[in-house]
């Protein structure tokens, strides 16, 4: 069990660019699961390389329970990482590459025998010892490099994007893999991801990061209910933003005026924000108003409506059989459940200079 | 996918690729083994003159000269082949680590850097050996061992390096800092991973270092001054007094070169990172 905290953590590859990790501060929880979570290249395999040992800050510093670890060789950290390629040793036999790390660590080859064993039960691969990993599907190099990382009783596991090289039933099964494993073991897990809905199903809690800075730190309903950014609220698929003027639980915007006791800022300019999956359709009652329907797709498990509020367009997600009852060009009524209202600072706000960059763009599938 | 695919040529191997290795296998000979048969010939003949297509009387004058110990050919070629494992070993030693970083970083330069590595079997051996030939005698090198040693590195060692660099191109260094991750030290890491994936370029590299070292006349003669006596040299002073012997010689002289190419065939193959290196040159 160890707590991982970085404390101003940065790297920078070279003097002149934009550092890759930028005075990142986190505390890991010991024996939690914890994602980094990020488009691709916003610095969290750096990050994860950090604590590793495996590339060194530019400055800030890694604490393991408390003391610094910055100075110590990777291999005296007691932090493993899995790489995202596996990297099984090409001319070893499983076994021998599980046994890897024990042997480095001079334990005797009858108990490195048994240990293997183990491990191979643990990640549900019996009997595969003299194997070479050539011989292995992708799912099972997975295994057999988190079995050779488990066995040497890590403080700390690193895995870097630990299900993206799986396809799309492997990857549940992996995921139900590492989280049994976690939570067996207890080890403070720290993995790296893309895809918002593997951090959110996996991990205990997030950190966002874009551009080499934390975005948000927090369990992962925060980022669906209280995103702290326009930005963060799209990466974690908020469509509807509307800006306009807070003031008193309310909220004044091109389209009306909406009660919002949810907010993040208190009074002046703001946006409302609300998930497709909160819009009500053709209710009526407090905090709605008229829309038309401009087109629908039905997509099977839901529909997905977009409906023009005067000058604005919003998108709905609604169950399947609103199909039925609403075709393209219909008049609406369109409610803002109050509750489901989160009201987010200026989509402009100058936060960090770059609140309309691209850096929210939604990663690929 | 490939791995089907390679099941399917195991299994059925399309007729030209039958055929296209017959061809191979046949021009290797013709090319290799055949000029040897002739010199072996040579090396038993007492009478072989014009029409006869083989010699009309035998002799086995010249092999008993050369395994008289008076004439001291084994003692030679022991030295030759001293020298030649001594060259292969410092080739490996510097070549590896130049290997690597030309082939893994950028560097400013780094093109110069090809260049003067690659300029020693641009340039006339003759030109350079001049050259050194002066700086050797200033340092005392001249018609020594180490002399010789050192100055055979100069075209073994760009062989080795360019080998390496082709294969440190294709090498992922990932896999070392996942040995270090696991707790490997940085010799274990070199040792268990590092050099197991790039034996294979090791072992091409070594080969060309040796025969480079074992076949080479001008250096040696130049730099050693004739107190450094390896088989070329030998073979060289009999060509013209006696075609037995020197058949003899040659014989011996190819033979290491036979030897080292089928013991390092298996590493050769075209799936080799190393042919990849070469390919690379």
């Amino acid at each position: 069990m160890t707590q991982v905290k970085l404390s101003g953590l940065t790297k920078r590859f070279d003097e002149k660019s934009e550092p890759a990790v930028d005075r990142l501060d986190i505390e890991i929880e010991s024996g939690k699961l914890t994602a980094l979570l990020g488009p691709s290249g916003c610095g969290k395999t750096t990050t994860m390389k950090m604590i590793a040992g495996l590339l060194r800050p530019t400055d800030g510093d890694i604490l393991f329970d408390g003391s610094s670890i910055v100075g110590i060789a990777p291999e005296d950290r007691g932090a493993v990482m899995v790489f995202q390629n596996y990297l099984l040793f090409p001319y070893m036999s499983v076994a021998d590459n599980i046994g890897f790390g024990l042997k480095m660590r001079g334990v005797s080859r009858s108990e490195i025998r048994t240990r293997v064993r183990d491990m191979l039960d643990l990640v549900q691969m019996p009997g595969f010892e003299e194997r070479r990993p050539k011989q292995l599907s992708g799912g099972q190099q997975q295994r057999i490099a988190l079995a050779r990382a488990l066995i040497v009783q890590p403080n700390v596991l690193l895995l870097d994007e630990p299900l993206s090289n799986l396809d799309a039933h492997l990857r549940d099964e992996m995921r139900e893999l590492i989280s049994g494993i976690q939570t067996e073991l207890g080890i403070t897990t720290v993995f790296v991801t893309h895809d918002q809905e593997e951090a959110v199903v996996l991990a205990d809690k997030i950190a966002l990061l874009f551009e080499g800075r934390l975005q948000q730190f927090d369990v992962p309903d925060a980022f669906y209910e209280t995103p702290g950014t326009v930005d963060i609220a799209k990466f974690f698929g908020g469509t509807n933003f509307i800006p306009g003027r807070c003031e008193d639980g309310r909220i004044t915007t091109a389209i009306g005026r909406f009660r919002a006791p949810h907010t993040a800022v208190d009074r002046g300019e703001a946006v409302l924000s609300i998930r497709p999956e909160a819009v009500e359709l053709g209710g009526g009652g407090g905090n709605s108003v008229r829309g038309r329907i401009r087109s629908h797709v039905y997509v099977g498990r839901y529909a997905r409506f977009r409906v023009m509020i005067g000058e604005v367009e919003i998108e709905v997600i609604t169950d399947p059989g609103q199909v039925k009852k609403l075709s393209d060009g219909d008049e609406v009524s369109v409610r803002f459940d109050p509750d489901k209202i989160w009201i987010l600072g200026p989509a402009a706000d100058g936060k960090d200079g770059r609140a309309d960059s691209d850096s929210a763009r939604q990663p690929a599938g | 996918m490939a791995g089907a695919a390679a099941k399917t040529t195991l299994v059925h191997r399309p007729a030209w690729r039958v055929t296209g290795r017959w061809v191979g296998i046949t021009g290797l000979l013709a090319f290799l083994i055949a000029p040897i048969v002739p010199l072996f010939i040579w090396s038993i003949s007492f009478r072989w003159f014009y029409p006869a297509i083989l010699p009309t009387e035998y002799s086995a004058r010249a092999w008993t000269e050369v395994i008289n110990p008076n004439n001291d050919v084994v003692g030679v070629a022991w030295n030759t082949a001293l020298i030649a494992l001594v060259v292969t070993a410092f080739s490996i030693l510097l070549g590896v680590p130049a290997g690597r970083a030309l082939g893994l970083y950028e560097f400013r330069g780094k093109r110069l850097v090809e260049w003067l590595i690659l300029a020693p079997i641009i340039v006339p051996g003759l030109a350079v050996v001049l050259g050194i030939h002066v700086l050797f005698i200033r340092a005392g090198l001249s018609n020594s061992l180490p002399g010789v040693i050192l100055v055979h590195l100069v075209p073994t060692l760009p062989y080795m390096t360019l080998v390496m660099s082709g294969v440190f191109a294709n090498y992922d260094t990932d896999f070392e800092l996942q040995a270090r991750s696991l707790g490997a030290g940085r010799l274990a890491t070199q040792w268990y991973v590092t050099l197991p994936a790039i034996f294979p370029g090791v072992v091409v590299g070594a080969m060309f270092a040796f025969i480079i070292s074992w076949s080479q006349y001008v250096l040696t003669l130049l730099i050693g001054g004739g107190q450094v006596q390896t088989l070329p040299l030998l073979l060289f002073s009999f060509v013209r007094s006696d075609p037995a012997i020197a058949g003899a010689l040659s014989v011996v002289f190819i033979l290491p070169a036979v030897l080292v190419l089928l013991l390092s065939s298996r590493y050769l193959s075209g799936d080799s990172a190393a042919v990849g290196g070469i390919g690379n040159i």
